[in-house]
């Protein structure tokens, strides 16, 4: 197991570099989800409000 | 023109709308499968590279980030010229929502090349042929984005940056071809058309299944966006307002991590 | 913040970020395009040698030499029509070995490079050292032209 993460002496780059990859690919995931339902709770204001 | 009609059926906003509610859960799910088997070939399973040892195996995210950062612009500059001549909207909000990963993607490459160079090359970066395109690459896309908040008034704002963005893919090429125009300190291609590729088996089919996984991950991110522009757009829309009050929406949006 | 505001914010980063691009190509332009020279073209004098530049080739095979106290290290690009000696002081690159791709930056001085700095090219093959072995033949005989066009 720590021979798996220290990468053969290159783990802290291969690991970042999956870091990275992760980090920025989930944000982008969950800023698309984010604004979707964003714009999906306004427009389902706006059928409540012209319901009234 | 019969043949025309699904085609005609799907750019429109609610076709559009529509087949993508079907299709979301179902591609986030796969999406998932691949890159998890991807990530764990690449990982636990592929062999040690004979020269680069086990740092090689940050190609496994650099290479499919590079070859998207390309593809997610040429995407963006196929809808700028369909809008830009037949005028059809859904191209414009597809356009917008794939700008923001296509910069992320781009930002990757970069990020995880860096890290790959500096055991590898001796440096960080360089800034030869192949290494400043990508950058350009980079504020290019930083440039749509920018141009796009700064237009208030939608038509106008649809056009300048269709145009923008289609001035920009001269860059695409010289990416591309960069490392054979030029000395490079970059490698040239490993998988190229012409020759069979230069990565052994055993590494490839991790390499091409985490650059599926990353072309449907960016299907998944920018469909989910574009939905997200149908609604604000078409807010008071009958059709919209009809599928609200049937309860009909995906309310979680998806499936995914 | 005013929609006004806004905008004009918009507007300087999107002129800022062209800006930026179109001064990276220029200075890409200018004279990074040709990232290295060849010893070729420091024999025959067209590399710009008043100036810091790079060389790049092949590190010759049995050409290495280290002195075991120091970083001090000498050895020989070459493109199988000329070759240059260059010696370096510090940290040689993981990838740097014989028979394989390298760029030096630095001056010539009395026929010798004198480098500040060596980094190691890689070429496009990956493969499992097993592999590696077999087709080492052949490898041999398909490398050298891809380097030096």
């Amino acid at each position: 197991m720590i021979e798996f993460l220290n990468m053969g002496g290159y783990g802290a780059y291969v690991w970042s570099a999956y870091g990275i990859g992760f980090v920025v690919l989930l944000a982008n995931v969950r800023s698309a989800r984010a604004y979707y339902r964003k714009q999906l709770a306004r427009a389902i204001a706006r059928r409540q409000d012209s319901n009234t | 023109m019969r043949i025309w009609l699904p085609l005609q059926r799907l750019v429109s906003a609610r076709y559009f709308f529509e087949f993508s509610s079907r299709i979301l859960p179902w591609l986030g799910w796969v999406t998932l499968l691949i890159l998890l088997t991807g990530l764990g070939w690449g990982l636990f399973y592929a062999p040690t590279d004979y020269q680069q040892g086990e740092s090689y195996r940050i190609i496994f995210i650099h290479v499919p980030s590079a070859w998207m950062s390309m593809f997610a612009y040429m995407v963006m500059a196929g809808c700028s010229a369909i809008f830009l001549i037949w005028r059809i909207r859904i191209m414009d909000l597809f356009a917008t929502s794939t700008a923001p990963i296509g910069a992320s993607f781009t930002l990757i490459a970069l990020a995880t090349g860096s890290l790959w160079g500096r055991p590898m090359w001796g440096t960080y970066w360089v800034w030869d042929a192949r290494l400043t395109s990508e950058l350009i690459l980079l504020f290019l896309y930083f440039g749509v984005m920018a141009l796009r908040a700064a237009i208030d008034e939608p038509r106008r704002q649809g056009r300048a940056v269709a145009l923008l963005t289609l001035l920009g893919v001269v860059n695409i090429p010289v990416i591309h071809f960069s490392v054979e125009w030029w000395n490079t300190l970059h490698q040239p291609a490993s998988i190229t058309k012409a020759a069979a590729p230069s990565i052994h088996l055993s590494m490839l089919i991790p390499l091409l299944l985490m650059a599926l996984g990353f072309t449907l991950l960016y299907l998944y991110m920018a469909l989910q966006r574009t939905q997200g522009a149908i609604i604000e757009q078409e807010i008071d829309s009958t059709w919209l307002q009809e599928r609200l009050s049937n309860n009909t929406i995906e309310t979680e949006g998806g499936t995914g991590k | 913040m005013k929609t006004r505001h806004r905008r004009l914010l918009f507007i300087t980063a999107g002129v800022l970020a062209l800006t930026g691009a179109t001064l990276l190509v220029l200075n890409a332009f200018r004279s990074n395009l040709v990232f290295f020279h060849t010893p070729t073209e420091v024999a025959e004098g067209t590399a710009p040698l008043e100036q810091l530049i790079r060389i790049g080739g092949m590190v010759e095979e049995n050409s290495v030499e280290k002195t075991s106290e120091s970083l001090h290290v000498s050895f020989r690009v070459t493109d199988f029509d000329h070759s240059i000696t260059v010696t370096y002081d510090g940290v040689l690159p993981d990838l740097f070995r014989e028979g394989q791709g390298v760029v030096a930056e630095g001056r010539l001085r009395d026929s010798v490079f004198v480098a500040d700095r060596v980094l190691a090219k890689h070429d496009e093959n990956y493969m499992p050292p097993e592999v590696a072995a077999m087709k080492l033949d052949e490898k041999a005989q398909n490398t050298p032209k891809k380097y030096y066009k």
